[in-house]
């Protein structure tokens, strides 16, 4: 990888306010046409990076580059270069969404003619063609969100800094959402995402692990499955809840994560804990239960790998 | 950045009605406040003498129309008690022996006393009282002349007719409704651009707007231009209702009051812009307007308490205070008819403050969340 192949150059960055250190020393590059995923939980400092990569919090210490230019020293330059979609909608509700994207093209001197026709492109590619001229406090969250990518779309960025952009988005949204952010990859543009999901984290082609402020694990979603110690299986239970608190603790049980109708357990030898724990819920009566292997998702390798609990 | 602003005004057309008709009931509440209200003042007379004389002067006090007779008084303590209980604003004591001072010498004294609580009524209802008091003397300086023949008929230089005093009692009135526009206008318009920027915070869309390129200077002009407007719009309404609603005499040139009152506009809106961007919340940038403006400007502007007879160092910090600028601008406008070149002092003064003002709001618009 060549520098001129990096799109984001981040180098122990470290933002603090007042006691809380919300990141610390994060270093990580991307390069161009990546989609990169920010994974982390609730507070781990997603925003704050996102923040700083758009020129709009300055680092403690660090260095970030985006696009071959210093955001630190040179924001103004670098904000031509990126589009930046915060976590909380910041669209104007009161403007229709024909209105907020002329807008948002005005402020990056995009011309008319260009925003009318690039406009009706990308409405149309969201399908809010219909929609041109409701209030965009008017849309459902997922049309405000795919208009959000519209307007950070309008005047072709080379990096698009996405902050949770499809949380609480229904999933035929959320498809439509991946499907314009895979067209815009062909494209050459950049993509820098954090996001609660984690099937969504599966389709980036890296990811960073984020846990209090500090970048653990980064690499592609398969080499972090792979790093995972241990093998993962799966029970299905009426009760899991009850069956997470039998299993902890057991020999050879390395991690216990509740999902839904089901446990995952990762313990150290397939072969050998099967039996020995057929036998050991048998014994507490909880009758005859499904115990299979199971693929690790990403929340999985999260744990294993961060030591606690990953995103929603 | 101007158009989507006038598209957001537009879409909040509650604000922008209020926006326009505040100046309006503030002319209403201010204006009659300080004017029209002053008639028919409650005065209280104790008349020690009870001569012909006398009641002929208490007489003239309410032939004025400014005065009504509310109680006569036989003591002088009871002056203070009417007072107290709210009964009179002013009291007149005729001395025992008025109109044997005046047969003898000419002269005789009279005491008017004046409840100043309400410093504005006083001031007014002095001037009143003086208007009828001076009537009175011409009046016995014309008699006295006319038996004692010392001159030949004085009547000519002393203004007797009715009309004068009428303009007389007037000129309180129009030397206060121009300063009373200019207090209005300066309120008013802090107001409206101090929730600009803080009203971006609190929605939200601060964020997002400063990821993009968009300059400091964009974004100020942008915010300011469409209250601008408003702003002129709320000025016409204010001067032309002091013209036609309040009766004050235009005298000046309309270019010239154009010329001023978009200067001043620049610079009351440019404060409520300065104010927005450092403070984050919509309510809190609206009162820190509100005590900005309203007191410096009610009390040290001059639109009714003339400068000239404050405390030095007080004229001194009357110098910042820029609607006094104004309120002397609309004075010499409407009154004088003055133009701009007699005007440049306090052009000058506004002048500076619009400068100063737009490089600091400027440069307090920083595109950083911290
Ligand atoms: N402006 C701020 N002032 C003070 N503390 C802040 C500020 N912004 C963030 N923090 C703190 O920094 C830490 C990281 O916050 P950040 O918003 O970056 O987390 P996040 O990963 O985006 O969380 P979430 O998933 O909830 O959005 C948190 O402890 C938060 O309380
Ligand atoms: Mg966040």
């Amino acid at each position: 990888m060549t520098t001129n192949d990096i799109a984001i150059h981040a180098q122990r960055l470290t933002k603090s306010f007042g006691a809380v250190r919300a990141v610390q020393e994060a270093s990580f590059a991307v390069s161009r046409g990546e989609i990169f995923g920010l994974v982390g939980p609730d507070g781990a400092g997603k925003t704050t990076i996102m923040r700083m990569l758009a020129g709009v919090l300055r680092p403690d210490a660090g260095e970030i580059a985006v696009d071959g230019v210093d955001v630190v020293a040179e924001a103004e330059r670098a904000k031509l270069r990126i589009s930046y979609m915060p976590q909380r909608f910041g669209l104007y509700e009161d403007l229709t969404v024909a209105e907020n994207i002329f807008f948002y093209g005005e402020l990056f001197s995009v011309s008319r003619d260009a925003r009318i026709t690039r406009g009706r492109e990308l409405l149309e590619a969201a399908g809010l063609l219909p929609f041109q001229r409701r209030l965009a406090g008017q849309l459902s969250g997922g049309m405000k969100q795919k208009l959000g990518l519209v307007c950070a779309l309008i005047h072709t960025p080379r990096v698009l800094l996405l902050d949770e952009p499809t949380t609480g988005v229904d999933p035929v949204s959320r498809r439509d959402f991946w499907a314009i952010l895979y067209n815009l990859r062909e494209n050459g543009v950049t993509i820098f995402i954090s996001t609660a999901y984690m099937d969504e984290a599966e389709r980036c082609s890296r990811l960073a692990l984020l846990h209090a402020g500090a970048i653990r694990h980064c690499d592609t979603p398969a080499r972090l499955k792979q790093a995972m110690p241990g093998a993962l299986l799966a029970i299905y239970a009426s009760d899991p809840r009850s069956l997470r608190d039998i299993i902890s603790g057991q020999p050879g049980v390395l991690g216990v994560l509740l999902m839904g109708d089901r446990v995952h357990v990762r313990v150290d030898n397939p072969e050998r804990r099967i039996p020995q724990l057929k036998s050991l819920l048998a014994g507490q009566g909880a009758g005859e239960m499904e115990i299979k292997p199971a693929e690790p998702g990403i929340e999985d390798v999260f744990v294993a790998l961060v030591g606690q609990e990953g995103t929603a | 950045m101007a158009y989507k602003e006038m598209l957001q005004i537009r879409r909040d057309p509650r604000s922008l009605a209020i926006a326009l008709l505040m100046p309006l009931m503030q002319m209403a509440m201010l204006g009659y406040g300080v004017s029209l209200d002053i008639r028919h003042v409650p005065l209280c007379v104790y008349d020690q003498e009870n001569s012909q004389q006398s009641r002929a002067i208490v007489d003239q006090f309410i032939s004025s129309g400014w005065f009504s007779i509310s109680q006569t008084l036989d003591r002088q303590s009871d002056i203070r008690h009417a007072m107290d209980r709210g009964e009179c604003v002013a009291a007149l004591v005729i001395p025992a022996d008025f109109s044997r001072q005046l047969a003898t010498t000419g002269s005789a004294n009279m005491q008017a006393v004046f409840d100043a609580t309400d410093v504005n009524t006083t001031n007014i209802a002095l001037g009143y009282a003086q208007g009828v008091v001076a009537q009175a003397n011409a009046q016995i300086a014309a008699d006295w002349n006319a038996s004692h023949g010392v001159h030949p008929s004085p009547v000519g230089q002393i203004d007797l007719e009715p009309g004068t005093w009428f303009n007389e009692t007037l000129d309180s009135r129009n030397f206060i409704i121009p300063g009373v526009v200019a207090v209005i206008l300066a309120l008013v318009g802090a107001q409206l651009t101090s929730l600009t920027i803080s009203r971006e915070w609190e929605r939200g869309t601060m964020e997002q707007l400063i990821s993009t390129p968009v300059s400091a200077l964009e974004v100020m002009f942008g915010k300011l231009l469409p209250y601008f407007a408003i702003g002129l719009i709320d000025a016409g309404f204010c001067l032309i209702s002091a013209v036609a609603w309040f009766g004050i005499p235009f005298r000046g040139s309309i270019v010239t009051l154009f010329v001023t009152t978009t200067l001043f506009n620049v610079v009351v809106l440019g404060i409520g812009y300065l104010i927005s961007v450092r403070i984050r919340s919509q309510l809190g940038a609206s009162q820190i307007a509100l005590l900005v403006t309203m007191l410096p400007t009610t009390l040290l502007s001059g639109y009714t308490f003339p400068i000239d007879q404050m405390p030095a160092p007080i004229q001194a910090i009357s110098l910042i205070v820029y609607p006094r600028y104004f309120v002397t601008i609309l004075r010499a406008i409407f009154l004088k008819g003055s133009g701009l070149s007699d005007l440049w002092m306090p052009l000058a003064g506004l002048s500076c403050y619009a400068v100063i003002i737009l490089w600091l709001a400027a440069r307090a618009f920083r595109k950083r969340l911290d």
